[in-house]
C-alpha cells in the first residue's frame, strides 16, 4: 500500500459531514437504511423464506382439512368462509415473533456496539426491524391468500372491503412486533426469545373466535374470548372479507392496534436506551 | 484543546469498582495507548468515550464536546473498533461499509464511493461481493477498521485491535495502525501488551483497578521500571536467594529482584547490558551456583506491573470490571 497515494486521495475526497441531521425524514431514513440491512439478507437465507412459505400453507391446509369437516359454525354454510380469516390473522401474529428472534440476534452480537456509536436516531434499529418483518408479513400473507382461494375461499363483499381487512391483519401484526420487540430486548439469548415470543401467543390466538365460535366454549373461558383483542381482529377481518357489517370490532380492533403500537414502541425504544451489554 | 479530555471519570458495576477517578488526555494527531491487565477498566473507559455507558461521576469530552450532555454530535465526530468485530455477517463487505456510511448521512452515491475506496485501501476489494461470514478473522477485523474509518473521525477508537489475531495478522494489524497514524488520525487504543504499546503509541496510560498508575511515553516507562531485564535461572531452589544478592550487587540498579521459586529463576532491571551476561555466568560460577541459563530480554507489561504495583499484570483478571 502507498500511503501517500492514498492521502492525497482522502484529500481529494468530499469533506466529511460532521453534524447529526435531525426531523422526522432523518427518523425515516435511518429507519429504512436499518430495514434494508434486514431486508438484503433474506434471500442469502433460503431457510427462513421456504419456512416463511410453508408455514402458512400448512396452516390454511391443516384447519381447513383436518378441522373443516368436524366443525360447524352458527350462522356459516362453508367452514372455510369462517375459518380462513382466523388462520389469516393467526399466521401474521405468529409472523412477529420473527421481530423478538431478530432483536435478541441484534443484542447479542458486536454490531448493536457499531450501531450505538453511530449518529443515527437510535430507536432506528428497533424501527428498522419492524419495518423489514411486515415485508416478511406481507409476503406470507400474499402465499396464504392464494392457498386460500386454492381450497375455495372467497371475499364475499367490496374489493376496498377486503384491502381493508388485509391492512387490519397487517397493522395488528405490525403493533405486535413491538410486542415482540420488547420481548427480545428483555431476554439474554435467541433461544429465549424464541420461546418467549410464541408462548403467549398460543391461548391468546386459541382462546378466541379464531377457529371455532366463542359460544361453543365453558362459560368463563367464553368471557376472555369475548375480551380478547384477537377476537375482535377476527370478527373485524371476517366481516369485511365475507361482505357484512363489522360494526363496532373494527374500532376496537383499529383501537387496540394503535394502543399496542404506541405503548409497546415507547417501553421498547426506552428499554434499548437503557440497556448495554 | 486537545482531542480526547478525562477527568475523574468513576463506573460501577453492582459491587465492582471498574473506575476509580481517571484522567487523561489525547493530543490532537497523536496516538494513546492505554495499556492494562484484563478487568484494568480499559474498555470501560473506552465505551464511555464512545457513548456507550455513562459514567457515575467525571467529565470526559471528544472533540470539545461532552459525552454525556451530547452523545450524537460526539457520536457524528467518533470511530469505533470494538474487541469483537461488529459486522453484521449476513451483509457482504461493500454493503457493511454502504450501511454505515448511509447512518453517517452520507447520500447513497457519497456511500458507495467510499464503501469502494475502503475495500481497495484494505486490501478487501475482492472479498468486497462476499457475505461476511465467509471472512477470516483478520479480514473480519480489517472491515470492522474500515468501518469504524467511514465517516473520517476525528478520534478512532481502537479497542484491543490485534487481540485473537495470530501473530501474522497482527504484524498486518501494525502495519495498517501504522499508516492510519501517519495521516494524522488522532488515535486511542488500548491493549494488554507493552510491545505493541511501544510500537504504535506516542503516550502510554498504564491502568490498574480502574486507576491510572504510571503514565509517559515508552521510554520514559521503562526509564522508570529500570530497563532491560537480567532473568538467571539456577539449579536448586536454595540458591535462589544467595543469587539474587549477587545480582543486585552486580546490577545496582533501584528496582527490587523478582524471584521465581518453582521455576527457580531470579529477574533484575539491568539498565547497562553490556557485557552482562559472561559477567553474570563468571561470578556465580565463582560462587559456586550451577547457572541454568541466563537470559537479557525487554521488559514485558507484567515487569512494568511488578514494578508499579508489585503484583502480576494476570494475577487479579477475576475482576470482571473490563466490560
Amino acid at each position: 500500500m502507498t500511503t501517500t497515494a492514498r492521502a492525497a486521495a482522502d484529500e481529494l475526497a468530499p469533506p466529511p459531514q460532521r453534524e447529526v441531521p435531525r426531523g422526522l425524514v432523518w427518523v425515516w431514513r435511518d429507519s429504512w437504511t436499518e430495514a434494508l440491512r434486514h431486508l438484503r439478507a433474506v434471500p442469502r437465507n433460503p431457510d427462513l423464506l421456504i419456512f416463511a412459505t410453508i408455514q402458512p400453507i400448512m396452516f390454511v391446509l391443516l384447519f381447513n382439512y383436518v378441522f373443516g369437516g368436524a366443525i360447524d359454525v352458527p350462522g356459516y354454510d362453508s367452514y372455510t368462509q369462517y375459518l380462513m380469516p382466523g388462520v389469516f390473522a393467526q399466521t401474521v401474529l405468529f409472523g412477529s415473533a420473527f421481530t423478538g428472534i431478530g432483536v435478541a440476534e441484534d443484542m447479542t452480537k458486536g454490531i448493536i456496539d457499531r450501531l450505538r456509536s453511530l449518529p443515527m436516531y437510535q430507536p432506528s434499529v428497533l424501527v428498522g426491524r419492524t419495518l423489514s418483518d411486515i415485508c416478511r408479513n406481507i409476503f406470507t400473507f400474499v402465499v396464504m391468500f392464494i392457498v386460500g382461494y386454492i381450497v375455495g375461499f372467497r371475499i364475499g363483499g367490496s374489493i376496498s372491503a377486503a384491502i381493508g381487512a388485509t391492512l387490519l391483519l397487517l397493522g395488528f401484526s405490525y403493533a405486535f412486533s413491538w410486542v415482540q420487540a420488547l420481548i427480545g430486548l428483555s431476554v439474554k439469548s435467541v433461544e429465549a426469545a424464541n420461546s418467549a415470543g410464541f408462548i403467549w401467543m398460543f391461548p391468546l390466538t386459541f382462546v378466541s373466535s379464531a377457529f371455532v365460535s366463542t359460544a361453543s366454549m365453558p362459560q368463563w373461558l367464553q368471557t376472555f374470548a369475548d375480551w380478547n383483542p384477537f377476537t375482535k381482529l377476527t370478527n373485524a377481518a371476517r366481516a369485511l372479507y365475507t361482505g357484512s357489517d363489522p360494526g363496532a370490532d373494527l374500532w376496537i380492533a383499529i383501537a387496540w392496534a394503535i394502543g399496542i403500537t404506541v405503548v409497546f414502541s415507547f417501553l421498547a425504544a426506552r428499554k434499548y436506551s437503557r440497556t448495554s451489554r | 484543546m486537545n482531542a480526547v479530555e478525562v477527568e475523574g471519570l468513576e463506573k460501577r458495576f453492582g459491587d465492582t469498582e471498574a473506575l476509580r477517578g481517571v484522567d487523561l488526555t489525547v493530543e490532537k494527531a497523536t496516538v494513546l495507548g492505554l495499556l492494562g491487565p484484563n478487568g484494568a477498566g480499559k474498555t470501560t473507559t473506552v465505551r464511555i468515550l464512545t457513548t456507550l455507558l455513562k459514567a457515575d461521576a467525571g467529565r470526559a469530552t471528544v472533540d470539545g464536546i461532552d459525552v454525556a450532555s451530547d452523545p450524537r454530535r460526539v457520536r457524528a465526530r467518533i470511530g469505533l473498533t470494538g474487541q469483537y468485530a461488529a459486522v453484521d455477517e449476513r451483509l457482504t463487505g461493500f454493503e457493511s461499509l454502504e450501511h454505515v456510511g448511509r447512518l453517517f448521512h452520507l447520500s447513497t452515491r457519497e456511500a458507495r464511493a467510499r464503501a469502494t475506496e475502503l475495500l481497495e485501501r484494505f486490501d478487501l476489494t475482492d472479498a468486497g461481493g462476499r457475505v461476511v461470514k465467509g471472512y477470516s478473522g483478520g479480514m473480519r477485523r480489517r472491515l470492522d477498521i474500515a468501518m469504524s474509518l467511514v465517516s473520517r473521525p476525528t478520534v478512532l477508537f481502537l479497542d484491543e485491535p490485534t487481540t485473537g489475531l495470530d501473530p501474522r495478522s497482527r504484524l498486518g494489524m501494525w502495519d495498517l495502525i501504522e499508516e492510519l497514524v501517519a495521516e494524522g488520525t488522532t488515535t486511542l487504543l488500548t491493549t494488554q501488551y507493552l510491545d505493541e504499546a511501544e510500537r504504535l503509541a506516542d503516550d502510554i496510560v498504564v491502568i490498574d483497578h480502574g486507576t491510572v498508575i504510571a503514565k509517559g511515553t515508552a521510554d520514559e516507562l521503562k526509564g522508570q521500571i529500570g530497563g532491560d531485564r537480567l532473568e538467571v535461572t539456577v539449579g536448586r531452589p536454595d540458591e535462589l536467594a544467595r543469587t539474587a544478592e549477587l545480582l543486585r550487587d552486580r546490577c545496582a540498579v533501584t528496582g527490587a529482584e523478582h524471584v521465581d521459586v518453582e521455576a527457580r529463576t531470579v529477574t533484575i532491571a539491568a539498565s547497562e547490558t553490556h557485557k552482562i551476561v559472561p559477567d553474570v555466568v563468571r561470578l556465580l560460577d565463582d560462587a559456586g551456583i550451577e547457572v541454568l541459563d541466563v537470559v537479557v530480554r525487554r521488559p514485558t507489561l507484567d515487569d512494568v506491573f511488578l514494578q508499579l504495583t508489585g503484583h502480576a499484570a494476570d494475577g487479579d483478571a477475576d475482576e470482571g470490571g473490563d466490560r
